[in-house]
């Protein structure tokens, strides 16, 4: 309820004009050291508009009085990097693949870039520790699809996989499955327990195993080696051991042969710079199983 | 009394107060929003940003529709250890037909702006479905009912002509094929992929979703719009031949 300010006579200062039950309110005013602030920022504020870009004008905009931006200066603390690193970095572009694992200093730069560059771009497929998952290979072991050397690596890394790049790593297994497959569900029970068999696997009870070679040998041999232990230079599989990209049980290579299988990996060079893909190569050259 | 003691009138009044409202957010509005439309020094040269395919405009609608915002960013901000980490910052000019843009200021997950190209479809796939199978320390929801949800024919063209309305310049033609193009864009042996990649330069076409025989048939799913969509974030403008310096602002 609104009623006329007056003094208040235990304190002196002026009430708001608003009581509630005989309880007024005092209209204090603000604290000094608050209100004296309160004008500062204020007066700092004009400061920001001299120094950094701020008003919008008809054509452009008030630019500040020592021309800050933020797109430069994230170039400049880029080309600070790029400094710091300079003498590192120039070292491990210009020295071959081979020899960086033999420069300690320099191993030891090109595996810190590495392991940055690895979690960053890498990890989302192969795994944090690159122990990789279904359908994205295992980094740390021996079985390789396109090679363990270092250069291998680095080709792969550097072009990737069936990404449309002509300088990709080509290769792929074909459907042999469907309708208008090469092999009928029944042949492909078949040569799927005779693959089991090459890695040692229990195989169905009764399958024809020698039937399964017959239909390998004439289907799957071209690329996977009359053997079965694969080729590198098409990226075919060893289907003899114990490493398996998408699984190994009866269910998942009777779907590989059916639908066929082809995984992409993107090429690295159009978004990372030359010396990233080498250290990266030598990282993962050095997780374990590089040859 | 001075002028700082009228104040009452505004606390007694609801419309006074109103209207004071909407002078003052006004000429904040004014001052920081009305000028981006004019500047043209805002937003930079840069060749290579199309409008959408009708498929990734899909995608982007499911994108906004599940929220991906909500945990994920789409700019990359100038600072080194972002550039370091995601690439090139982001411009402006990136997000021209973005109606609304998605930039976002909250990253659960990492920024989105540069994801296109970056891992494989099939990735994309495994992920959306139940992203613990790839990466095991995730805490994003799965998202396995994309791949069984179908975008629905009637809604395409609708988009587009939204789009429109909110500046995105589509042409009638690209209005009138869209879903034509939707449907090539799933399907590489379609006979319509090259002319959706004169409509829109630099559009790939491959059965994004993992299902090539579903999408032969022009069965498009909510996970091919997506895959797709994702794609092509941060792909469009070439960095080889856009001039930083000319564009320092």
């Amino acid at each position: 309820m609104a009623v006329q300010p007056e003094i208040d006579p235990a304190t002196g200062r002026t009430t708001t004009g608003h009581e509630w039950d005989g309880i007024k309110e005092l209209n204090s005013p603000l604290p000094k050291w608050w209100l004296y602030i309160f004008y500062a920022t204020i007066v700092w504020s004009i400061g920001y508009w001299v120094v950094y870009p701020a008003w919008p004008l008809v054509t452009n905009y008030t630019k500040g009085a020592f021309g800050y931006s933020s797109r430069q200066e994230v170039v400049r603390d880029l080309d600070a990097l790029k400094a710091l690193r300079a003498e590192r970095s120039t070292a491990l572009a210009s020295t071959p693949l081979e020899d960086i694992t033999k420069n300690p200093t320099l191993l030891t730069f090109a595996l810190a870039q590495g392991k940055a560059a690895f979690g960053d771009n890498c990890a989302p497929c192969h795994g944090l520790g690159a122990a990789g998952s279904r359908g994205f290979p295992n980094l740390r072991d021996d079985s390789w699809l396109w090679g363990g050397g270092i250069q291998d690596i680095h080709q792969t890394i550097a072009y990737g996989i069936r990404n449309g790049d002509d300088r990709a790593r080509q290769g792929n297994m074909p459907p042999l499955g469907g309708p208008n497959g090469v092999l009928k569900t029944d042949e492909i029970v078949t040569v799927a327990n005779y693959v089991l068999s090459m890695s040692g696997q229990t195989t169905r009870p009764g399958a024809d195993l020698a039937k399964g070679k017959e239909l390998f040998i004439a289907n799957c041999s071209a690329c996977h080696g009359e053997d079965g232990r694969g080729n590198r230079d098409l990226g075919a599989p060893n289907l003899t051991g114990r490493n398996w990209v998408y699984g190994s049980d009866e269910k998942t290579i009777i779907e590989t042969i059916t639908l066929g299988r082809g995984g992409v990996m993107p090429g690295w060079t159009t978004r990372l710079d030359e010396t990233t893909v080498k250290a990266l190569a030598v990282y993962v050259h050095a997780l374990g199983g590089g040859q | 009394m001075s002028l700082w003691n009228k104040h009452a009138i505004f606390e007694k009044n609801s419309i006074v107060l109103t209207v004071g409202i909407l002078v003052v957010v006004a000429i904040g509005g004014l001052v920081e929003i009305a000028p981006l439309f004019y500047l043209k020094s805002t937003i930079e040269k840069v060749e290579g940003v199309r409008p959408y395919t009708p498929l990734e405009l899909a995608g982007r609608s499911i994108y906004v529709r599940e929220g991906c915002y909500n945990c994920h960013s789409q700019m990359i901000r100038p600072l080194r250890d972002e550039v370091e980490r995601y690439g090139h910052y982001s411009l402006a000019a990136e997000s021209m037909y973005d109606k609304p843009f998605q930039w976002g200021s909250k990253r659960t997950g990492p920024d989105l702006a540069r994801v296109g190209g970056k891992y494989s479809d099939e990735w994309h796939v495994a992920h959306l479905a139940n992203p613990r199978s790839v990466v095991p320390q995730s805490i994003m929801p799965g998202y396995a009912f994309l791949s069984r949800a179908e975008i629905r024919p009637e809604q395409v063209e609708g988009h587009l002509r939204s789009n429109r309305l909110g500046g995105v310049p589509y042409t009638d033609e690209q209005i009138q094929n869209a879903l034509t193009d939707l449907r090539a864009q799933v399907n590489p042996d379609s006979p319509n992929v090259q002319a959706l990649q004169v409509r829109y330069p630099g559009a790939t076409a491959r059965a994004f979703g993992g299902n090539p025989a579903a999408a032969g048939n022009g069965t498009v799913t909510e996970m091919d719009a997506l895959v797709a969509y994702l794609q092509v974030l941060g792909t469009m403008v070439d960095f080889r031949t856009y001039d930083a310096r000319a564009n320092m602002r």
